[in-house]
């Protein structure tokens, strides 16, 4: 999966535990918590979505790799090799 | 039969961890022991009409889009959206003393102009108190538990004002007798006067569809008339459960909402096994086995009109004297306070019957004490349908020993009706086609709650921990109430012990 594919994978998830928030103009580099309203419990569910998609495990060490779009697409290009986007 | 999870009962907090666990592909099952699901949050029909059991209102209404709220994170923790809810606000409420009357609605500022108009002397202390209560976190498990009623005091001076405040609060609901703890009455204060009431059209049913339809399609199984009779341990870990029936199922995840007491019950001996430190937050199950079984219960008085009664108010808290008691009583009820409700005032698109559902606090020992026999329906008395005669006369004062429990019924019911109108609402008496009521013994026998104590037991396991690995308290024993409430402990207990443990331990696939 390229860059662009992770980053719409996450998206793609938010959309499902968040309906109601704007995704559109996402600045990709700001925390998503500052832009859009998730909490801890959300957190948990992006990460239960990535593992029940796409088969990747983020141990909770790691969940502050999640913290904006850029830092989870980094952190999961290697874990996404070979997998293609759910839509 | 092997599953990932097993979870007794299929109340709110069931359904609602249902759901999480069926949503991320856990194999799981919901047991309950009823030929209906909700629990403590049920329905029923009554000569062709639907009565819903429990909670009069959903408390917690926030509207669509509201951030932070708990009923916004149960929304997106389900995946439902505020519509599918379909919820109408209340009108109002009354607050309703001798000497003072107070209203609210679903905007926290008319309280505070009616502590202001009524209290004038007390509204900064009220301020004062507001924000404590907004700044406090009441979700921080870990915070040492503190009486509402010390804190209350140290802002509010006079007791009237206090115990008119504390009053709808403690009847929705407190399991602890006179007092709350601070966390508690925070989360009521918030759920009830800065958040609000509000109702689907089709009442708790409408909910309990939602959430058994999305659980079902998520795969999750349900199976009704299944009572547990014994949760099943090896050492000090949960291993299954065995039914009424015999059947044994196996999983490594059991969540019960049966309630602390009723629990510990089921997984003896292992739960004294584990309870040598009498700590509540490392083994509250041990503790719960010694008298924690909750002191309050209710009756409830539900009386079919053919008319709606003359107030617009949706929901009254009353009390016949100033000084509020929250009591187990001596007598079987206290009618001298409680909660009216009126269904119909909630802003529905579309009427429904219109009801006068009074909540008294209830004696489950002294209900349970009386012989039954036969039919146990009470009737309208004939003095209210002579509508010439007026109801001046309220029941006579029989001696307790003569009541079986259908007696003990009519004349309860006919002293609840009595203590309410004309003193907070128009007379509705000679308006009343039809009766039910539920006591004490009713919860028991639907629900299997213990002393039919609706707010369960006073010793609350925060964590949901139980001592015993693999099994996981949920429901108000946990610490959350009402239908929102019980939701989110379902939540969050699923979350944390099955979803989040697993996610920690186990690879991917």
């Amino acid at each position: 999966m390229n860059d662009s594919d992770i980053k719409n994978a996450i998206i793609g998830i938010i959309s499902d535990i968040a309906p109601d928030e704007d995704l559109s103009n996402l600045d990709p580099a700001l925390r998503l918590r500052e832009q859009i309203d998730l909490d801890s419990m959300d957190f948990l569910d992006i990460v239960m979505e990535l593992r029940k998609r796409y088969g990747v495990n983020v141990p909770d060490t790691d969940y502050m790799q999640l913290a904006t779009l850029d830092s989870c697409v980094n952190y999961l290009r290697d874990k996404m090799v070979g997998k293609a986007l759910k839509v | 039969m092997r599953y990932d999870a097993i979870i007794i009962g299929a109340g709110m907090s069931g359904l609602a961890a249902g759901i999480r666990l069926a949503m991320f592909e856990k194999r799981v099952v919901i047991l309950e022991k009823h030929y209906v699901w909700g629990g403590l949050n049920s329905f029923y029909q009554f000569q062709g009409r639907q009565i819903d059991v429990g909670l009069h209102a959903m408390t917690n209404y926030v509207k669509r889009g509201a951030r932070g709220k708990p009923l916004s994170r149960l929304l997106k923790q389900l995946r439902l959206r505020h519509e599918q809810l379909d919820l109408h606000e209340q009108s109002f409420s009354l607050i309703s003393f001798p000497s003072a009357r107070m209203r609210f609605d679903n905007d926290f500022e008319t309280l505070r102009s009616e502590v202001r108009r009524a209290f004038p002397h007390e509204i900064e202390g009220f301020d004062a108190l507001t924000r404590e209560i907004t700044n406090f976190n009441e979700l921080d498990l870990d915070a040492p538990q503190v009486s509402a009623r010390e804190i209350v005091q140290r802002h509010l001076r006079e007791p009237l004002l206090q115990d008119m405040l504390f009053c709808p609060l403690m009847f929705y609901g407190s399991a602890r007798e006179h007092d709350m703890d601070w966390d508690q009455f925070v989360v009521m204060w918030k759920s009830i006067y800065m958040e609000g009431f509000a109702r689907p059209q089709q009442g708790v049913r409408h909910v309990l569809s939602l959430l058994t339809n999305r659980y079902r399609e998520l795969g999750g199984e349900l199976r009704l008339r299944a009572g547990v009779k014994r949760i099943l341990t090896r050492e000090n870990d949960a291993v299954g459960v065995e039914l009424d029936s015999g059947e044994v199922i196996e999983a490594d995840n059991i969540l019960s909402s049966a309630g602390l007491v009723e629990t510990a019950r089921l997984s003896e001996p292992a739960a004294s096994a584990a309870g040598l430190v009498p700590l509540q937050a490392v083994n509250p199950i041990a503790h719960a086995m010694g008298s924690e079984t909750g002191k309050l219960s209710f009756t409830e008085t539900i009386s079919v009109l053919d008319a709606p009664p003359q107030t617009d108010a949706t929901i009254i808290f009353f009390s016949n004297r100033d000084r509020f008691e929250y009591r187990c009583p001596d007598d079987l009820c206290d009618v001298d306070s409680g909660v009216i409700c009126m269904p119909q005032n909630f802003k529905l698109p579309k009427p429904i019957d219109p009801l006068v559902r009074i909540t008294n606090i209830a004696n489950f020992a002294k209900w349970a004490a009386l012989s039954s026999s036969g039919d146990s329906g009470v009737t309208v008395p004939k003095a209210w349908r002579d509508s010439s005669s007026g109801v001046r006369h309220p029941a006579p004062e029989p001696r307790i020993s003569n009541l079986g429990y259908r007696g003990a019924k009519q004349h309860w019911y006919e002293r609840s009706v009595a203590a309410v109108t004309p003193a907070h609402l128009p007379d509705f008496r000679t308006r009343v086609q039809l009766v039910d009521m539920f006591t004490p013994r009713t919860i028991k026998h639907f629900t299997g709650h213990e002393g039919g104590a609706v707010y369960g037991s006073p010793r609350k396991s925060r964590t949901g921990e139980t001592g015993i690995k693999g099994l996981t308290i949920m429901g108000t024993d946990q610490g959350f109430l009402g239908i929102i409430g019980a939701a989110l402990s379902g939540i969050s207990m699923a979350n944390r012990w099955v979803l989040k443990e697993q996610a920690v331990s186990e690879p991917a696939a």
